[in-house]
């Protein structure tokens, strides 16, 4: 009950309400514009909250992420054009009802189902908050290590059909991470006698550049778009009511969400995968997916929205982010010397506790906050591409300039804004580099770590926890072989 | 996660300008290899995984291993047309970059707040909008964006040289908020 307490006199505070007010009605808004999404938002803002107390500048952050799918289903069922990228799948049956003279039961599905989604991942979150206290101070070293390669592993292998390069991306981020003075020795790696080297390379700026600049060099180099205007009539309240009506396609949905979430390196669209297929293997008229099924909409929407919640779990816990969101949000930690991982858990569950009862109040709020202003989010959707690929630039600018107030990081952040750029034309992921730069630094340092109290390579996986990380990693890697080689012999066929 | 990992794709579907980028990444990151023995040391008594040079070196042999196969499969795939035309379409991102920069150059020299209204108004026109609701709008965002982040964020972005030629408490002013 103590804990219970501290942690909500923890949020009850202006500055953590006007944040969780500001992180969850701005995703919103970042959500449904299409080409802006939750991480440049993210990134652009991450400077500003270095200034701001842990649990202010988390609670916004958290906001954006956790809001962000909400508004991402507007264009993507009114304009067929995903607000964000995980909002792909909600085109497939929102769009088709929408079409079809519905556009506000659409929505309200949407809404409701991203609710019932994020509520139940809350939910699951606060009972296994419990387990993890108790797990969380048996990760030592070794098994820090090993988590962050089992991440490195499923990024990798998460992107199917892409794996090659996702692969190289990903060492990639592992090897830019490694530019500058070694952490122990103090010796330059990498550093071409350039000063300006020395200090390695910002994650922040890369971060930036590749989501951020990148973004706006590729709107402003595109032809300009201007989404027509579209009409939303009726109520929206009434999707809850029909969202409980499938509560079976909900609930296994939401549970996806939050089994992908909390594996690093899976998230949204493996969870999507796995729900909207199961919601159609299991439906009665299976043959509407696609063409305006309401269980196809709620199991995109339902999964997507319980993985913000579950995706902090790796995070706190081990200190170890499951993709580029909360390894943004890591260094929120890192600045204000709060390091998660098994004592975060341990020492402070009050702060942990409170971060789940944000995300709690951010879903009220988003849900109040869209029944009553869509109509008026619509105008926001419509701002002309180009014109949003000069604001984003602008705001870039904020995030990179207020860091040192150094050119040379601007320089730096748009080479890879270029290097985003490209990648993003040839389709090929972002996420792995990020990735690869701070799960390489977090291995880098646990192997040294560790390597100081083994003797063998056996006494590496010699402990329960390590041994079952270890193999997982074997397993999954296996398993990818397996299914590469089966769908090999059958496109042969 | 991208899109592409709802789909197993398990043939590869070459994109404009694949075997261009395949190249480039192949051949820069060679050159990094070659130069690990120069641009990281070794250090004698210290143990294999602890050497400043092991994590560049899995970086780097990571880096090509996957590139080179990479570069194999895209060589290998059918070729996708217009490859010059999605090179000119990257190298025209390079304006833009040059746009950033100006914007970097003169915030210290006019101030935040004029030379983001330089910029967005400028970049605006250079884009092709010329409608007066457009460029109005270019000001009142250059605006909004300088008020919040300097004004209420209060993120560190110096005064422009520009505000020493205002009077003592006026240039306080700009200074802090603008």
């Amino acid at each position: 009950m103590e804990l219970l307490l501290s942690s909500i006199e923890l949020l009850v505070r202006w500055d953590v309400i006007l944040a969780l007010l500001v992180g969850s009605i701005g995703g919103v808004i970042i959500g449904a514009i299409p080409g802006v999404g939750p991480a440049v938002a993210i990134a652009i803002l991450l400077p500003a909250t270095f200034a701001m107390e842990p649990i202010v500048g988390l609670t916004m952050l958290l906001g954006i992420y956790g809001s962000s799918m909400y508004g991402g289903a507007i264009p993507a069922i009114l304009m067929n054009t995903p607000g964000t990228a995980v909002n792909a799948l909600t085109t497939y049956d929102g769009h088709p009802i929408a079409a079809k003279g519905n556009p506000q039961r659409a929505l309200s599905l949407a809404y409701s189902a991203s609710f019932f989604g994020g509520i139940f991942s809350i939910i699951c979150l606060i009972f296994l908050s419990q387990l993890l206290a108790v797990v969380a101070p048996h990760f030592g070293s070794r098994e820090i290590f090993l988590a962050a390669l089992l991440g490195i592993v499923l990024v990798v292998l998460a992107h199917r059909g892409q794996v090659l390069a996702a692969g190289m991306l990903a060492c990639l981020g592992i090897f830019i991470n490694t530019v500058g003075l070694e952490p122990v020795r103090y010796t330059r790696r990498f550093t071409f006698d350039q000063t300006w080297l020395a200090s390695g390379i910002d994650l922040i700026v890369v971060v930036l550049g590749l989501f951020a600049l990148s973004q706006a060099f590729l709107l402003l180099v595109q032809a300009d778009e201007r989404p027509k205007p579209v009409e939303v009539g009726g109520r929206l309240f009434d999707g809850l009511k029909e969202v409980l009506g499938f509560k079976r396609v909900a609930t296994v949905s939401s549970s996806f969400g939050v089994m992908m979430g909390m594996i690093p390196g899976v998230g949204e669209f493996t969870a999507q995968f796995f729900s909207y297929t199961y919601a159609q293997r299991t439906s009665k008229e299976p043959e509407k997916f696609g063409k305006g099924a309401p269980e196809g909409l709620i199991a995109s929407e339902a999964a997507n929205n319980a993985v913000p919640g579950a995706a902090m779990i790796p995070l706190l816990a081990l200190g170890i982010p499951g993709e580029a969101l909360t390894a943004m949000m890591l260094s929120v930690f890192y600045v204000h010397n709060v390091i998660p991982g098994p004592q975060l858990f341990a020492n402070q569950m009050d702060f942990v506790l409170a971060l789940y009862f944000a995300l709690f109040i951010l879903n009220v709020i988003v849900l109040l906050f869209l029944v009553f202003s869509t109509r008026g989010l619509l105008h926001v959707v419509r701002i002309p591409t180009r014109f949003l690929g000069i604001i984003i630039l602008t705001l870039g600018f904020v995030g990179v300039y207020s860091l040192r107030n150094s050119m040379t990081d601007c320089a730096i952040a748009a080479g890879f804004g270029i290097f985003g750029l490209i990648l993003k034309r040839l389709n090929l992921p972002v996420v792995p580099i990020v990735l690869g730069m701070v799960l390489g630094g977090i291995m880098e340092i646990k192997l040294r770590s560790a390597m100081a109290r083994v003797k063998t390579p056996l006494d590496f996986v010699d402990r329960p926890i390590a041994a079952i990380i270890f193999g997982l990693i074997v397993l999954i890697i296996a398993l990818h072989i397996r299914t590469y080689i089966k769908s090999r012999k059958q496109s042969d066929n | 996660m991208p899109e592409s990992s709802l789909k197993s794709r398990p043939s590869h579907n070459p994109q404009r300008g694949d075997i261009f980028f395949a190249s480039l990444f192949l051949l820069a990151t060679l050159l990094l290899l070659s130069q690990i023995g120069t641009e990281t040391s070794w250090v004698k008594g210290t143990k294999f995984f602890a050497q400043p040079r092991f994590w560049p070196a899995v970086g780097l042999i990571g880096m090509t291993v996957f590139a080179s196969l990479y570069f194999v499969r895209s060589v290998l795939s059918k070729r996708a047309e217009n490859e010059v035309k999605e090179v000119i379409l990257w190298l025209k991102s390079l304006e833009y970059t040059l746009w950033f920069m100006a914007y970097v150059v003169i915030v210290p020299i006019l101030g935040y707040l004029i030379s983001t209204l330089v910029f967005v108004y400028a970049l605006s026109l250079r884009t092709g909008y010329r409608e007066r609701s457009i460029l109005l709008m270019s000001g009142v965002t250059a605006v909004a964006i300088v008020v919040i982040f300097k004004g209420f964020l209060s993120v560190k972005i110096p005064g422009g040289q520009l505000y020493e030629i205002f009077p003592g408490a006026i240039r306080n002013f700009m200074i802090l908020y603008l």
